[in-house]
């Protein structure tokens, strides 16, 4: 047998994910930081369409499924953007359509590295109510399961999937023990425009109530695969006084921090989304619900896109007053975060 | 707008061209034995309104993506036949640069491009291929500059083997000749592009002989034949 543990960077990471998962096809337009996707895809000796640009990408991809193929597109930024034209047909029409938002620094062309400010755009760009599923790993080893996870719940439930990362992730080279994820079975694909009958598959309807029918029963189905869904990683929430929440590599920053607080003698917990959309929004209020919770801490390198959704989707009844620690389109580290929990317990008169 | 025919199986307007080119190309791929394979992917315009023209499959993209959601359909199902149903807005204007890479690629997809010389379906503005001087909604004053010529446009970036050509409605028999020539084509793995002049009577308010006669009028323009 192979050595199951191998030092990859984020973006072999990636493609080895897709590879397993039975993708055969890919779409894309070059970008930092997800270039080196679609450069090492190609090299895996994968079939490959690079278009004129991002939109075509993105609807290319939307045929490609139509016709039953496991496709994806990687991209960023102003990429991303471009791509919520394709994302809003596949969600109108219910897509398997699988994308990696690999952040930059935003807005306009912004930096190439690090940066969490795709999030409300990967979660609720185009036109529509944001029927998507999008998963914020915070290492190597969550990169590749939540990749092989997009796939299969993208063609499971008939929604598209983004797995939101960074420059940071991808570039970042470390060891993955894929004797430790252990194994994954794939969904088949299947041809979505029949090859032995006949649909009429529209997208725009003459009348508003057509279109509700549509909605709704997205948004039933979404809502019933939500709890399948939505993920997140619960740390030393136990009676914490401080709750912190992060995502992605902030997250994984988060997580060391809430060790040192707890050094310190700082009762500090993390609630980390691993899925955005939907957000597992039970176990936060579970958790931002205990009494012993007096601050919430929302750490993020945007200025408050991850708040955002937290604060929309906390039960109003949650109490606990929050506070926020943004540095958009920053790098994030451990020592930072504890110094500003720190700093907030001296302004409070805590310490 | 076209809400005069509700009612009606055809949602088109009456002395509408669209449904000349559905029905050319149904009998065509009746005729070619291809029904089965092929794949129709519509534009946004009044090219969305053939969602249930015939019997094949069928489905609604966006404005001016027909044609790289059709070059992906191609990539995942080799066999089938693949067709881009779309205005000349969607075509030239906001698809242009799609189509254009498509050709430059010679993906095997073929396009079927409904000339009105305007955006028909949001009432009448100005199009890429609207004529020197004539009067729309967005050029009250006549438009100042020349259309765009697709299929000529295309050649200078197609492979050889590229099929371009533009016909008209009121002559069937080519534009069933052409759209057999354009599939066969795509069979042989080349891309595709044919340019229908079509009947707009409801936006170019035209009537009975009038609405021949503007099309007539329009190949001084736009030349007819192999391109
Ligand atoms: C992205 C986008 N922009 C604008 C529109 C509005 N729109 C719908 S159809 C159309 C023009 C259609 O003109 P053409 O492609 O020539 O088709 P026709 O209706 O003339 O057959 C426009 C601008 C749209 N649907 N999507
Ligand atoms: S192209 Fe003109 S005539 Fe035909 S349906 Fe549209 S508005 Fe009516
Ligand atoms: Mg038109």
């Amino acid at each position: 047998m192979v050595n199951s543990r191998q030092f990859l960077t984020g973006s072999e990471v990636f493609v080895r994910a897709a590879i397993d998962s039975g993708a055969g096809f890919m779409f894309g337009y070059p970008i930092t930081p997800a270039s080196e996707i679609l450069s090492g895809w190609i090299n895996s000796g994968k079939k490959y369409l690079q278009t004129e640009d991002e939109i075509a990408a993105g609807f290319a991809l939307c045929g490609a499924v139509l016709g039953g193929e496991k496709a994806f597109t990687a991209t960023s930024g102003p990429g991303n953007i471009l791509m919520q034209d394709g994302l809003s047909m596949a969600e109108g029409m219910r897509l398997p359509f699988v994308m990696v938002a690999a952040q930059r620094g935003g807005p306009s062309s912004g930096t190439v590295i690090y940066s969490q400010q795709e999030v409300i755009l990967s979660c609720f760009g185009g036109n529509g109510e944001g029927m998507r599923f999008v998963y914020s790993p915070s290492n190597l080893s969550e990169l590749y399961k939540f990749t092989r996870k997009a796939f299969n719940d993208a063609w499971h439930y008939r929604f598209p999937a983004i797995i939101l990362t960074d420059g940071y992730l991808l570039k970042t080279k470390g060891v993955i023990d894929f004797a430790k994820i252990g194994e994954i079975k794939n969904i088949s694909p299947r041809a979505l425009v029949p090859k032995d009958s006949v649909v009429h598959w529209p997208n725009i309807y003459t009348f508003e109530e057509e279109l509700y029918q549509e909605i709704k029963l997205a948004k039933d189905d979404f809502e019933k695969v939500a709890e399948d869904i939505a993920d997140c990683e619960s740390y030393q929430t136990d009676k914490a006084d401080i709750l912190l929440v992060a995502h992605g590599i902030v997250g994984a920053a988060a997580k060391e921090a809430v060790d040192e607080l707890r050094k310190k003698g700082i009762n500090a917990g993390l609630f980390r989304p691993i899925t955005l959309r939907p957000l597992a929004r039970k176990k936060l209020d579970k958790i931002a619900g205990q009494e012993s919770v007096k601050k919430i801490v929302v750490v993020e390198s945007s200025l408050g896109q991850l708040a955002r959704i937290i604060r929309d989707q906390i039960a109003p009844e949650i109490c606990a007053e929050f506070a926020y620690m943004q540095y958009p389109g920053l790098g994030i580290e451990t020592e930072a975060i504890v110094d500003f929990v720190a700093g907030l317990r001296v302004v409070s008169g805590e310490i | 707008m076209n809400d005069n025919n509700q009612n009606s199986p055809s949602k088109f307007c009456a002395g509408c061209g669209h449904p000349i080119v559905l029905l050319a190309l149904g009998k065509t791929l009746e005729e070619m034995g291809l029904s089965k394979q092929a794949v129709l992917g519509l534009d946004i315009g009044c090219s969305l309104l053939a969602i249930n023209f015939l019997p094949i499959n069928t489905f609604h993209t966006h404005h001016g993506r027909v044609s790289p959601t059709m070059v992906g359909f191609k990539k995942a199902r080799q066999d089938s036949i693949c067709l881009g149903y779309t205005g000349d807005g969607g075509a030239y204007a906001i698809g242009l640069q799609s189509l254009l890479h498509s050709a430059k690629r010679d993906e095997p997809i073929t396009v079927l491009v409904v000339n009105n010389t305007v955006y028909a379906m949001t009432g009448g503005q100005t199009a890429p291929t609207t004529l020197k001087g004539q009067k729309t909604i967005t050029d009250p004053d006549g438009c100042k500059n020349a259309p765009i010529l697709g299929p000529e446009l295309m050649r200078q970036v197609a492979d050889p083997k590229a099929f371009l050509a533009r016909t008209a409605v009121n002559d069937i028999k080519q534009a069933r000749e052409f759209i057999k020539k354009a599939i066969e084509t795509q069979q042989a793995g080349h891309f595709s592009l044919i340019e229908f002049l079509s009947f707009c009577p409801t936006n170019w308010r035209t009537k009975g002989q009038e609405t021949l006669e503007y099309l007539e009028n329009l190949k001084k323009v736009f030349k007819i034949g192999v391109i």
